[in-house]
C-alpha cells in the first residue's frame, strides 16, 4: 500500500510533471512566478484545492454519475441506473466543485493570511480557471486507464499539486536570476519564460522511465 | 460605416487582440495539441463553436445575469456548450483524433480565452457583435495554433497534414514532446515581439524625420 501511493506521488511530481509534461496550469505557471514567496503560497492554495477537488470528484464520480447500482439519482429515477450521467454532467459537476473550493479558499486565505490573499490578488479566483484542477480531476477518474480507489485518486491530487508547486519553485528561482540579466529585447518576460521552460522540461526528461 | 465596424469586430481577434501571440492566453491547449496540424484545426474549430454559441447566449441574457455572480453564469454556460462539442466531436470525428485532444476537449471549459471574451466583450454588447467577435477570436486563436502545429510537425515528424515533407530529412522527435513545444512557442512570442517593436521604432524615426 505504502508502496503504491510512493509510485503515484513520484509519477506526478516529477515523471509527469503536470506543468513540464502534461501542459496543464500554464497561465499561473508564467503569472505568478516572478517572486519565490508568492509562488510558494499558489503552490500551497493549488495543493489544497488540488487535493480536496480530487476527493469530491471521485465521490461524485462513483455515486452520481457512473451507471450501477451504487449509484444515488437511480434511487429516484430508475433510469439512470443503465445510462449514468457521466457523458453529459461530469464537466458541469466537476467544474461547479471546483469553483465552490476556491470560494472557500478564498475566504479561509483573507482572514487567516491577509498577506498572501494580497499577494497572489487576481490569481486565486483564477485558481477556478486552472486547467490543472479539473484535469486532475478528469484524469483521476473518466480518463484514467484503470478504476482509481479514493486514497490513490486523493493522492494523486495531492501530488499533482506538490509537482506543480516544485515546478513553480524551480521556475520562480530561475527568473529572479534572469531579471538581473541582460536579455535581447524582444525576448524580455514571456518569451524567454517559456524557453526556459522548455528547457526545464528537457531536464525533467531524464525521470521517465524512472516509473513503470 | 457600420458594417466596416461590425467587420473590425471579427478582424481584430484575427490580428491585433490575437488570443495567443499578442494577449498570451490560452496556453495550455495550444502546447499540448499543436503535435499535428490536424488536432490544432480541430481543437481551434471546437474552441471556435464554444466561443461563438456561449459569446451568443451570453449577450442574449446579460440583462438578467446580476454582477455578482456573473462568473459562475458565465461558466455553466460555457460548460453546456463544452458538453455538446464533446458528444458532437466523439460521435462524428475519427476515434484517434478524439484521442490525441484527450482531456483538452472537456478543458476547453476553463480556457481562459472564453472566458475573457464573456466577461468583456459579451456581457456589454448585444448579440450579433458578440458572434463576430467570438467567432474573429476563435478564427485567430485557430491560425496561431495550426501556425503552432505546422512548425512542431514539420520540424519533428517531417510530414504536414500526414504527408512527408522531404525524403532526406531526419526528424527530430523532440519537437512533438514538451520541451520543443515550450521552445516553439518562446521563440514565436520572441518573433513576435521583435517584429512589434521594429515596427514601432521605425514610425518614431519617421516622427523624428518629420519633425
Amino acid at each position: 500500500m505504502i508502496k503504491e501511493i510512493a509510485v503515484i506521488i513520484v509519477s506526478v511530481v516529477f515523471v509527469n510533471n503536470f506543468v513540464l509534461a502534461k501542459f496543464l496550469g500554464l497561465c499561473p505557471f508564467l503569472g505568478v512566478s516572478q517572486k519565490t514567496s508568492s509562488a510558494m503560497g499558489m503552490g500551497v492554495a493549488v495543493t489544497f484545492v488540488m487535493t480536496l477537488s480530487s476527493a469530491i470528484t471521485w465521490i461524485i464520480y462513483n455515486y452520481v454519475l457512473l451507471p450501477g447500482d451504487a449509484n444515488i439519482i437511480a434511487l429516484i429515477f430508475p433510469s439512470i441506473r443503465e445510462l449514468g450521467l457521466i457523458e453529459v454532467l461530469k464537466t458541469i459537476s466537476y467544474i461547479l466543485v471546483i469553483a465552490t473550493l476556491v470560494q472557500l479558499v478564498e475566504m479561509m486565505l483573507r482572514k487567516m493570511a491577509p498577506a498572501l490573499y494580497e499577494g497572489l490578488g487576481i490569481y486565486l479566483p483564477l485558481i477556478t480557471t486552472n486547467c490543472a484542477v479539473l484535469g486532475v480531476a478528469l484524469l483521476n477518474t473518466t480518463d484514467s486507464p484503470r478504476h482509481l480507489g479514493f486514497l490513490q485518486a486523493t493522492v494523486q491530487g495531492f501530488g499533482a499539486g506538490i509537482g506543480f508547486t516544485v515546478a513553480m519553485l524551480l521556475m520562480s528561482g530561475i527568473r529572479e536570476r534572469l531579471a538581473l540579466v541582460n536579455i535581447p529585447q524582444s525576448l524580455r518576460g514571456i518569451p524567454i519564460a517559456f524557453i526556459c521552460t522548455g528547457l526545464m522540461a528537457l531536464a525533467f526528461f531524464g525521470f521517465s522511465g524512472m516509473v513503470p | 460605416m457600420a458594417e466596416q465596424d461590425n467587420l473590425k469586430e471579427f478582424t481584430k481577434g484575427i490580428i491585433q487582440y490575437n488570443p495567443l501571440f499578442v494577449l498570451v492566453l490560452g496556453l495550455c491547449p495550444s502546447l499540448a495539441v499543436t503535435t499535428s496540424v490536424k488536432n490544432g484545426l480541430a481543437m481551434g474549430g471546437a474552441a471556435t463553436f464554444v466561443l461563438v454559441s456561449s459569446n451568443f447566449i451570453i449577450s442574449t441574457v446579460r440583462s438578467f445575469i446580476p454582477r455578482e455572480i456573473r462568473i459562475p453564469c458565465f461558466i455553466v454556460v460555457i460548460a453546456s456548450f463544452v458538453t455538446m462539442v464533446e458528444l458532437l466531436m466523439k460521435a462524428y470525428l475519427p476515434p484517434e483524433l478524439n484521442a490525441s485532444l484527450g482531456i483538452f476537449i472537456p478543458l476547453i471549459v476553463v480556457n481562459c480565452i472564453i472566458l475573457y471574451r464573456a466577461e468583456s466583450f459579451a456581457y456589454k454588447n448585444k448579440p450579433f457583435v458578440s458572434i463576430l467577435d467570438g467567432a474573429g477570436a476563435g478564427v485567430g486563436w485557430m491560425l496561431s495554433l495550426c501556425l503552432v502545429s505546422a512548425i512542431r510537425e514539420v520540424l519533428g515528424a517531417g510530414t504536414i497534414f500526414g504527408l512527408k515533407v522531404s525524403g532526406s530529412y531526419q526528424p527530430a522527435p523532440v519537437m512533438i514532446m514538451a520541451p520543443g513545444a515550450f521552445i516553439v512557442l518562446g521563440l514565436l512570442l520572441g518573433f513576435f515581439n521583435w517584429r512589434k517593436l521594429r515596427k514601432s521604432e521605425k514610425t518614431m524615426r519617421e516622427y523624428m524625420k518629420h519633425d
